[in-house]
């Protein structure tokens, strides 16, 4: 479980432009700079947004990584009600004990 | 005496992002309390405003949290996000660090604060300057409270974290005005974006307005959590204002839930003339 890595990616990603243009020209060369699970890799190669959300990923990061990859926000909820569908509550983070420890669930 | 003015409000994205999904019987009358409190701002007639609010990883991560930090910058940039998406365009907000020197320093005889040279804003604080000062012109000494990744500061800190901000802001003869802007209960930003609370954000205001100490630091944050979201943390920086205001009470000019903004649309101020008590303590 690496979400400290995975959401730091996404902090530096949003915060810094520099970052972005090094993603977008070598997303793999940027990736390979945090230790990510191979799971967690896989979302953001996939831009899958409900999988990051069920990682763990605090919203206020997410959301504006949602937008940046050009997601609208009712895309950007949708794809964690995907994400909760397809794969249950969310696993880790502040989230998982949201709501009695029903881990975000709606 | 130079805390000049002090009160409090949302700062949801979608006041300025999807403002128009909003409905208009609600949206218009919270834009026109927002109205009003930019005209009590002004009439206050202040050099600085300082806004404590609850920063939302546009600057502070996991790697060194700061539980509250006060920023010390020559000017800001903001937003972070997308200036298309947010509706804000992006541009730079004059600080005064000569001002916030002077104001950490006085907030660290009470208190510790990390202080920041470099701060980008992010919708936490660009949505209540582009209502409050449009023109981005007053210079601004941003505060931060750590509402986000726990362990997080206890409620009864953050009273305290108020009052030596007001003790600070009365030892300079710059004119401060004090705004405190974080959700009350909210989900922000999850699929329950749009959950409010409405009961939890009424009684919490009622403490608020009455200045009640002992209410407004009493929930826990398992209690927050369970009614009130983990948006409800966010709190803080509205307590951190009844701190600055301790003895006084103030007034809630309005509050109802907007689900499209993720909170209830609200906004309030306080007294800021000085007590007895306040100036003893």
């Amino acid at each position: 479980m690496s979400l400290y890595a995975l959401q730091k990616l996404l902090y530096e990603l949003n915060r810094d432009a520099a970052v972005q243009e090094a993603y977008t020209a070598n997303r793999d060369a940027v990736l390979s700079r945090y230790r990510l699970t191979g799971e967690e890799a896989d979302a953001i190669r996939a831009d899958d947004i409900g999988k990051l959300y069920i990682l763990g990923v605090n919203g206020q990061i997410l959301m504006h990584f949602a937008a940046w990859r050009g997601l609208s926000w009712d895309e950007y909820i949708q794809a964690m009600k995907d994400g909760l569908a397809e794969h249950g509550q969310v696993r880790g983070g502040l989230y998982a004990a949201v709501d009695g420890g029903e881990g975000g669930a709606l | 005496m130079s805390l000049v003015f002090a009160g409090i409000m949302s700062h949801g994205p979608g006041m300025t992002a999807r403002a128009e999904r909003a409905d208009p019987a609600v949206r218009e009358p919270f834009f026109a309390a927002l109205g009003r409190l930019r005209a009590a701002l002004e009439a206050s007639r202040p050099d600085a405003i300082m806004v404590i609010a609850a920063e939302h990883f546009a600057n502070f991560f996991m790697n060194n949290m700061p539980a509250y930090c006060i920023g010390m910058a020559e000017e800001y940039e903001g937003p972070i996000e997308d200036p298309e998406w947010l509706r804000i365009e992006r541009r730079t907000i004059p600080g005064n660090p000569d001002l916030s020197r002077r104001v950490i320093a006085g907030v660290m005889d009470r208190v510790d604060v990390a202080y920041a040279e470099e701060w980008k804003f992010d919708h936490g604080i660009m949505v209540p300057l582009s209502f409050l000062t449009p023109g981005f012109d007053l210079p601004v000494i941003p505060a931060n409270i750590n509402c986000q990744g726990p362990p997080l500061t206890p409620l009864s800190r953050a009273y305290e974290f108020g009052r030596a901000i007001r003790a600070a802001c009365d030892a300079v003869p710059e004119r401060i005005a004090l705004v405190g802007t974080g959700g009350i209960s909210h989900w922000p930003a999850t699929p329950n974006s749009g959950k409010i609370n409405e009961e939890w954000d009424r009684e919490f205001l009622e403490r608020w307005t009455r200045n009640d100490r002992a209410a407004l630091t009493s929930y826990s944050d398992e209690e927050t959590l369970r009614d009130a979201g983990q948006g409800g943390f966010e709190i803080r920086t509205l307590i951190a204002v009844a701190g600055a205001c301790e003895g006084r009470s103030g007034e809630t000019w309005f509050c109802e839930p907007i689900p499209i903004f993720a909170t209830s649309g609200f906004a309030g101020v306080m007294d800021v003339s000085e007590t007895a008590s306040a100036t003893a303590a």
